[in-house]
């Protein structure tokens, strides 16, 4: 199922940001940035953790499911593009349906804005920027097997729960082998619909 | 599907991003995914002592536009936010292109030409040495120069100028380590390739925060522990690579010689030490042992403020394991006591058998691009080139027939970087040449700093940017960025890499190289400064070196295109190079062996009391290198990271963002908090690239290690009190009539500490 695709390990991560600089030299952003990280210990540690989209396969992109001028187009070899500027309106209806909260809206242009997995890049048969330039290895692009043969042992995942819901993605994550799959996305904040709890959702029914 | 399909017309460009390049001078407009138009020219970052490889990418019309990965050994196209940005410098519009000049520092600066900047240069280094000596006139270097202008910096002082009066800006950086290695070992160079790291089966890191000084090295680093090794940090901050480390010893600033002293007490008492190695290798071994019977556990328990259970835990990691290294940085070097610092941890590699094996050894990691090369061929106050002392007889006979002066031309040993500033406050030093340092921000009490260089009769500054210190002299030079000439660089490794011209520089910009071969032709010397450039004097520099210590002469530009580098020694041109030292089991001592050296601990030199009960430590962040006249100027690493802060411990009761007025003896400063358990309580740590008035500078102790003449910057004593308002950041200095590049300063007066040590993160940006 895997290709060649990102696989991040955030245990590896120092926040140096390298790859949000790395993403603003990417030809098709042009200085913008699509990269997350995050310091999700603040006050705590130093940890972060780097998010690029996750390129959702099953259920297939929940931002173009849901987008309503069909502007979030998914070519052949799985990659969830960035919406197509002449058609994008910038409703943000992508934003609030991504689980991992990767789409932004620039609200001057009114266009969104993704990580498209430098396809200006692999189009061409180069790796993309944030993983080519990661000091780290946090971001790594390649195969599964290229992954382990460099890190011997290593599990990864691309099953992702969110309540009831699991998302396949095609992008990996690497975790701790007795944790592999799904991991845990996290809980979503709708826990009742008109004073009923909705099944599925973490809510105790 | 072809790139050039997806919509990359650039009216569709983000809004905001339209000028993004303009620091790279070409406009949005001009972007393109394909890269068939470009040229790339394969060189190295001009930042920090790890030199990854890197590509510029070059348009057709011959300008420096951005930057490509290259898969060069040492980096495997890794770059850290510093590199990938670093090609913004180029064609920066905040760039230098006309000499200034004024007579006094009243008057504002005037652009002139080279011939008058010149001409007056020299007049006025004539007219100081005519009325007050030729030790009058000084000059300080700096080690972020390709090796041939170091080299050319010391043959200017010595030979131009004809004064003693010569050093670099390694004086605050490298000779604690310096000093240690040529006493342990008669060689100043880290033992070991970084690439023995993936080998070693336990790697102790003291003093370095890795992952945000030498972020690239971070790979080698988890490479280890990919395959099984073992990780030991000793920092008094939890950094990023401390997080997830098998022990993190946070010691207390300025006990690092209790600790290694201690754990070698364990080594010892646990018949742990390598007694063949010890008995055949080194000398100094029954000196050694009788020193640490004296540091239990217990009473680095006491002093560092760690639990004891900690050195024995470390002592048996480290001793035990089959290849051990150990690797430190500025933090343990940059104490009144940091000769000696780097000795203890030499000392337990010595003890333990770990050295000049693959996955067993030393190093120390050099700070800036060329803190390696920057010390071996001349600039620094006692060194000639090929690391020939000044004092030895022999070597200035030496040096004198290569120069083609008699000996007694050639002058006595000068004094330290810190030492000339104080000089200069006195007015023994009465006129200098400054060429890549900023003292302004970079040096220690930035007060007495300051009094020293406004005392100056005149001061010549040559910099590609107006740094602070620039800003105060009264002849600016504009000078060539790392991408506009060639030459070389010495890595962290003593790996010889070499960097190649991408660009002409911009109209009105000279190299340094022509700028002191000028000087020296007005000062009457020009036949000994017949250099087209630097291939000419890399030529001198190789054959004076050869036979020599650091012998450069087998290395050439061809070879050094060839290989990606080669590690010196290398004595001719069919020698491959060192790449490990010690493997035959001797080291560069005429007696073969190693050399162990007594260490005693002694407190630091600014005593806690009442008033000052904390511990001050400084040091860098990801995003800004050294006194950030580069960084500061650089829209991405501003944004990261707009402007220094405070790191406290959540028991002193601030909140983050809270102003808090950081006071010492010498200064005070009011920063943001940024508050975080991933501190010791009783330490607060400051990053040191920005300047007055909120320069940690301001604050740390001019007090110098005995032998190195480092300073003291990584511990003082220190007061936190609530404040009302922040110190405001300055922007970076630019000529009269001009402004600092506004769209790389639109985060500057933020307010608020970034999220983390390493900048702020992406939510929290504006």
């Amino acid at each position: 199922m895997l290709g060649r695709t990102i696989f991040i390990d955030p245990g590896r991560c120092i926040g140096c940001q390298a790859c949000v600089s790395a993403c603003r030299e990417c030809d098709s952003h042009r200085g913008r940035s699509m990269i997350h990280l995050d310091y999700p210990d603040e006050g705590t540690s130093v940890a972060s953790l780097p998010t690029v989209c996750m390129h959702c396969e099953d259920p297939v992109a929940p931002c173009a499911e849901v987008c309503p001028a069909d502007a979030i187009l998914i070519t052949a070899d799985g990659v969830v593009q960035e919406a197509d500027p002449t058609r994008c309106i910038g409703c943000a209806n992508c934003v609030n349906a991504c689980p991992f909260g990767v789409p932004k809206i620039d609200l001057a242009a009114k266009l969104q804005m993704k990580c498209n997995l430098c396809y200006d890049r692999t189009s061409y048969g180069l790796a993309p920027m944030c993983a080519t330039v990661c000091p780290t290895g946090a971001l790594f692009y390649g195969t599964v097997e290229e992954l382990q043969a460099e890190r011997p042992g290593v599990e990864v995942s691309t099953l992702f729960a969110f309540g009831g819901t699991t998302v396949a993605t095609g992008v990996a994550m690497v975790v701790p082998a007795d944790r592999r799959e799904p991991v845990p996305g996290g809980t979503l904040n709708l826990i009742e619909v008109n004073g009923r709890p909705t099944p599925g959702n973490g809510a105790a029914l | 599907m072809r790139g050039d399909r997806l919509p990359l017309d650039p009216s569709l460009a983000p809004a905001g991003s339209r000028n993004f390049r303009d620091a790279g001078g070409l406009p949005a407009a001009g972007w393109r995914a394909d890269q068939t138009e470009q040229t790339l020219v394969p060189t190295h970052c001009c930042f920090c002592g790890v030199q990854c490889g890197m590509y510029l990418r070059v348009d057709r019309h011959g300008k420096v536009f951005g930057v490509e990965p290259r898969n060069h050994d040492i980096n495997r196209m890794r770059l850290c936010p510093k590199g990938i940005n670093a090609y913004q410098q180029v064609n920066h519009p905040d760039r230098l292109t006309a000499p200034l000049l004024r007579t006094s520092r009243d008057e504002p600066f005037r652009e002139v030409g080279w011939e008058e900047a010149l001409d007056h240069t020299a007049e006025r280094i004539r007219r100081i040495q005519a009325e007050h000596g030729r030790d009058a006139f000084g000059m300080l270097g700096g080690a972020s120069l390709f090796s041939e202008k170091t080299y050319l910096v010391g043959k200017f002082a010595r030979v131009a100028l004809r004064t003693r009066h010569v050093d670099y800006n390694g004086r605050l950086c490298m000779v604690s380590a310096a000093g240690a290695n040529k006493l342990a070992f008669g060689i100043d160079r880290a033992a070991n390739p970084f690439a023995d790291i993936l080998r070693t089966d336990c790697l102790l890191i003291a003093g370095s925060n890795v992952g945000e000084c030498f972020p690239v090295m971070t790979q080698y680093v988890w490479g280890a522990r990919d395959r099984g090794a073992k990780l030991i940090v000793v920092d008094p901050r939890e950094t990023a690579i401390a997080r997830t480390a098998d022990v993190h010893v946070a010691l207390r600033s300025g006990t690092d010689a209790v600790f290694f002293n201690a754990v070698l007490h364990v080594v010892v008492k646990e018949g742990l030490t390598d007694k063949a190695f010890l008995a055949e290798r080194t000398t100094g071994w029954a000196e050694v042992r009788r020193t640490v019977e004296a540091y239990p556990p217990q009473r680095a328990a006491e002093t560092c403020g760690i639990p004891a259970g900690q050195v024995v835990e470390v002592a048996r990691m480290f001793a035990t394991a089959p290849r051990a290294m150990a690797w430190h940085a500025r933090g343990i070097e940059h104490h009144t006591q940091g000769v000696e610092n780097c000795l203890t941890v030499i000392n337990l590699c010595t003890a333990t058998g770990n050295l000049g094996r693959p996955g067993a050894g030393y190093g120390t990691i050099t700070g800036q691009g060329n803190g390696q090369g920057g010390r071996e061929h001349g600039q620094k106050a006692d060194l000639l080139p090929g690391g020939r002392s000044i004092n030895d007889p022999a070597h200035r006979r030496q040096i004198a027939a290569i120069w083609g002066i008699d000996e007694d031309e050639l002058p006595p040993a000068g004094t330290s970087m810190v030492e000339m500033v104080g000089q200069m406050g006195r007015g023994e030093i009465r006129g200098l040449i400054g060429v890549c340092n900023n003292p302004f921000v970079s040096l220690p009490n930035l007060r007495s700093v300051r009094a020293g260089y406004d005392a100056l009769e005149f001061h010549a500054q040559l910099d590609f940017f107006l740094s602070e210190t620039a800003a105060d002299a009264h002849v600016v030079l504009p000078v060539t960025t790392w991408a506009e000439d060639e030459g070389v660089m010495a890595n962290a490794e003593a790996r010889v890499v070499k960097h190649n011209k991408a660009q002409e520089p911009p109209e009105g910009v000279r190299t340094d190289t022509w700028v002191l071969c000028e000087l020296a032709r007005r000062l009457g010397v020009g036949e000994k400064f017949a250099f087209e450039g630097s291939r000419e004097v890399f030529d001198e520099l190789r054959r004076a070196s050869a036979g020599t210590v650091i012998d450069y002469y087998g290395i050439t530009y061809e070879r050094l295109e060839e290989t990606g580098g080669i590690a010196w020694p290398c004595p001719g041109p069919d020698h491959p190079g060192t790449p490990r030292l010690f493997e035959d089991g001797r080291t560069y001592h005429p007696d073969g062996k190693v050399h162990l050296q007594v260490v005693e601990w002694h407190p630091p030199a600014d005593p806690y009391d009442e008033q000052y009960p904390m511990t001050l430590t400084t040091g860098r962040t990801v995003a800004h290198f050294l006194s950030g006249n580069q960084t500061r100027r650089l829209g991405g690493l501003v944004e990261q990271t707009p402007r220094p802060w405070v790191e406290v411990h959540p028991s002193h009761g601030f909140r983050t963002g809270d102003p808090v007025r950081v006071t010492t003896r010498r200064g005070s400063t009011v920063l943001p908090a940024l508050v975080t358990e991933a501190i010791r309580a009783d330490h607060v740590f400051v990053p040191y690239h920005w300047p007055v008035p909120v320069a940690a500078n301001e604050l740390t102790v001019d007090a110098l290690d005995p032998r190195s003449k480092i300073p003291e910057y990584k511990v003082c004593a220190v007061r936190i009190d609530p404040a009302e308002a922040l110190d405001e950041v300055p922007a970076p200095p630019v000529p009269p009539g001009r402004e600092a590049y506004p769209e790389a300063q639109v985060s500057r007066t933020d307010p608020l500490p970034p999220t983390a040590p390493q900048g702020r993160g992406t939510a929290e940006r504006g």
